[in-house]
């Protein structure tokens, strides 16, 4: 029971995290049609800038633990955003009426400089985040112990979810947004700019997938050039989980994948703890290639 | 035109055959993993340019027919070289298992499912599955290949024994893609509804092609093995794989010598910078990047195919 508890609530911890950014995979993904490779490796950025601004700023020493954390996370979502955009300018929009394995190929070609910069830059050791960062408390829940910062990561991760889910649903650009996934040259003639869609994509996606790399650093404690390879993986397990081009499907996708994968490793075997993601998406895509919430279907042929 | 073209490949042929001879130990190893992984290529090559189906999970086949041999190997003590068509065999009848479900899939999601399946096949391997596979430190003391007794242990014979493989290869090939079967991939990548509306079975050529390019990656494995004497899973991480597609896609994929030159510029290459050592990956990504904006068909792209019609003698005759 105790270690199911705990294997259940860290599941959820790291599926919030996958789920923040299978969502950059799955809304490029909606409106590009392009597996955006590069996205794992901005999720590093996110991580490494974050790691920067806290030790340069020392922001949780002027406002506190909270609000210092809060500050952090933003100031790496605007940056990683701006990556994001810059990205999308130079390596995906020269190539938008290319075939799409080009695309693919600038992508792979994106992720490579862009995790091999972070190395040059920053050096091929791990980080460290500090220990101190988040008081560390333990809650006791009849008995349970639970880690302040299980449950931080969990709740931070839903409230940007479902204010994007409202973002995307309840706004005009949010709308617009989903008319470009649907069709974009229906929504270009109903006036939409989809360039301008495209590069919010590009501002969103990446944010999230920045503030998950911050996630990561306080949650592991370390972070390396190249983890960006293994979450983009898993999280684009989450997005083909949850049926890709489907944003709350990423969500479900991100936070069932976590669960899995920590029962995995605790129940069946942790060395395989790798394969079993890779195994699901293999099993659902032969049997259920839309996802578990996909209306986009996987073109038979 | 013939003969302009003939000559060039004598030419060729006779600068490669000299080679050993006049670069150093150095070189001629950098020529073999040129030679390999052009091979490796081609063999992609059949998949990602003339199926058409995004194969990100190559690594996966090598591995497969590199372990075959090296199991069997130092087991059983088959010499490696017999055991090449057996090491086409086991990746080909993997590719079969994974491909005959997924087949259908679109291509990226195909593309993920592959790199998917490359991942899997290392941990296995990592993980010393069926406990054959040595774990995380693979296996060694793999026999070294011999040919009627000669054991061929420098680079200098591993670089005949590869470019002629390389050779063999590339005619097959050419053969293949002017036949029935090359002809039906053609037409099936260039537009799928219409070769389906012909009666072309898409999916069956489709796997074939995949089948084909995988147990013919296990033979490459095969001569890997057996000229490293050990292997271990970290030489099949998705890297490689990536390094193959890569350099099918900017040598020009659908062509045979776009696939060479891949090979080349890519293996090759980074040798000549070994001077930036780190920074050399993240110029490798912008050249990827740039090349795909500029060039989007490769260095050498697949040429249109003309076939003529033969024409019955009366008609030449009574063209004006």
């Amino acid at each position: 029971m105790e270690q199911f508890f705990q294997q259940l609530t860290n599941g959820l911890a790291v599926g919030g995290i996958y789920a923040l950014i299978a969502l950059g995979y799955t809304m490029v993904y909606g409106v590009l049609k392009l597996i955006n490779f590069a996205h794992g490796d901005l999720f590093t950025i996110g991580a490494y800038l974050g790691l920067t601004l806290l030790t340069s700023l020392s922001l949780t020493d002027r406002l506190g633990p909270f609000w210092g954390v809060v500050a952090l996370a933003a100031m790496a979502m605007g940056l990683v955003a701006l990556v994001g955009a810059l990205l999308e300018r130079v390596a995906y929009r020269p190539l938008r009426e290319s075939p799409r394995l080009s695309a693919v190929v600038s992508a792979l070609g994106a992720s490579i400089f862009l995790s091999n910069a972070v190395m040059l830059m920053y050096g091929a050791r791990f980080h460290v985040y500090p220990q101190d960062l988040l008081p560390k408390i333990t809650l006791d829940l009849f008995g349970l112990q639970l880690p302040l910062v299980r449950v931080l990561i969990l709740a931070a991760s839903l409230v940007m979810m479902t204010a994007l889910y409202l973002f995307i649903q309840k706004t005009r650009i949010g709308t617009a947004i989903r008319a470009a996934a649907i069709d974009q040259g229906a929504a270009r003639l109903m006036g939409i700019d989809v360039d301008r869609v495209i590069l919010l994509v590009f501002l969103i996606g990446p944010a999230l997938g920045g503030v998950a790399g911050v996630m990561v650093g306080i949650y592991y404690g370390q972070i390396n050039f190249t983890m960006g390879w293994t979450y983009g993986l898993k999280a684009f397990t989450a997005a083909i989980l949850g049926g890709i081009g489907n944003i709350p499907g990423a969500m479900v996708g991100g936070l069932l994948l976590g669960v899995i994968e920590a029962m995995g490793a605790a129940y069946i075997s942790i060395a395989w703890k790798d394969a079993i993601a890779f195994c699901i998406l293999i099993a659902i895509l032969i049997v259920r290639p839309t996802g578990l919430l996909g209306e986009r279907v996987a073109e038979k042929v | 035109m013939m003969d302009r073209t003939k000559y060039l490949y004598l030419a060729g042929t006779v600068v490669l055959a000299a080679a050993p001879a006049v670069l150093n130990t150095y070189w001629v190893d950098v020529l073999n993993n040129v030679g390999m992984y052009a091979i490796l290529g081609l063999s992609l090559n059949l998949i990602v340019g003339h199926a058409g189906l995004f194969n990100l999970g190559h690594a996966a086949f090598y591995a497969i027919g590199a372990y075959t041999a090296a199991i069997l190997n130092s087991h059983f003590h088959i010499p490696v070289l017999w055991l090449l068509p057996l090491s086409a065999l086991t990746a080909g009848l993997f590719a079969l298992m994974i491909a005959r479900p997924i087949i259908h899939l679109r291509g990226d999601y195909l593309c993920i499912v592959t790199i998917g399946v490359g991942e899997i096949v290392r941990i296995a391997l990592i993980n010393n599955v069926f406990g054959i596979t040595g774990g995380a430190n693979g296996i060694f003391g793999i026999d070294r290949p011999q040919i009627f007794g000669w054991v061929i242990r420098r680079p200098q014979e591993f670089y005949y024994l590869i470019w002629l493989f390389l050779m063999v290869t590339v005619f097959l090939l050419q053969r293949l893609e002017n036949s029935r079967f090359g002809r039906a991939l053609n037409y099936l990548r260039e537009d799928e509804t219409a070769a389906e509306g012909s009666g072309i079975h898409t999916a069956h050529y489709k796997l074939m092609a995949f089948v084909i390019g995988a147990a013919w990656a296990g033979m490459v494995g095969n001569i890997f093995a057996a000229k490293m004497t050990i292997i271990s899973p970290e030489s099949f991480s998705f890297w490689e794989s990536v390094l193959m597609f890569t350099l099918v896609i900017l040598g020009g994929s659908g062509s045979i010598p776009g696939v060479l030159l891949g090979a080349l510029l890519i293996i090759g290459l980074p040798e000549l910078f070994r001077g930036f050592a780190n920074a050399r990956m993240a110029i490798f990504g912008v050249a990827m990047v740039a090349m795909m904006i500029f060039r989007t068909g490769g260095i050498l792209p697949a040429r249109p195919r003309t076939y003529r019609l033969p024409q019955p003698a009366a008609a030449v005759e009574a063209k004006p």
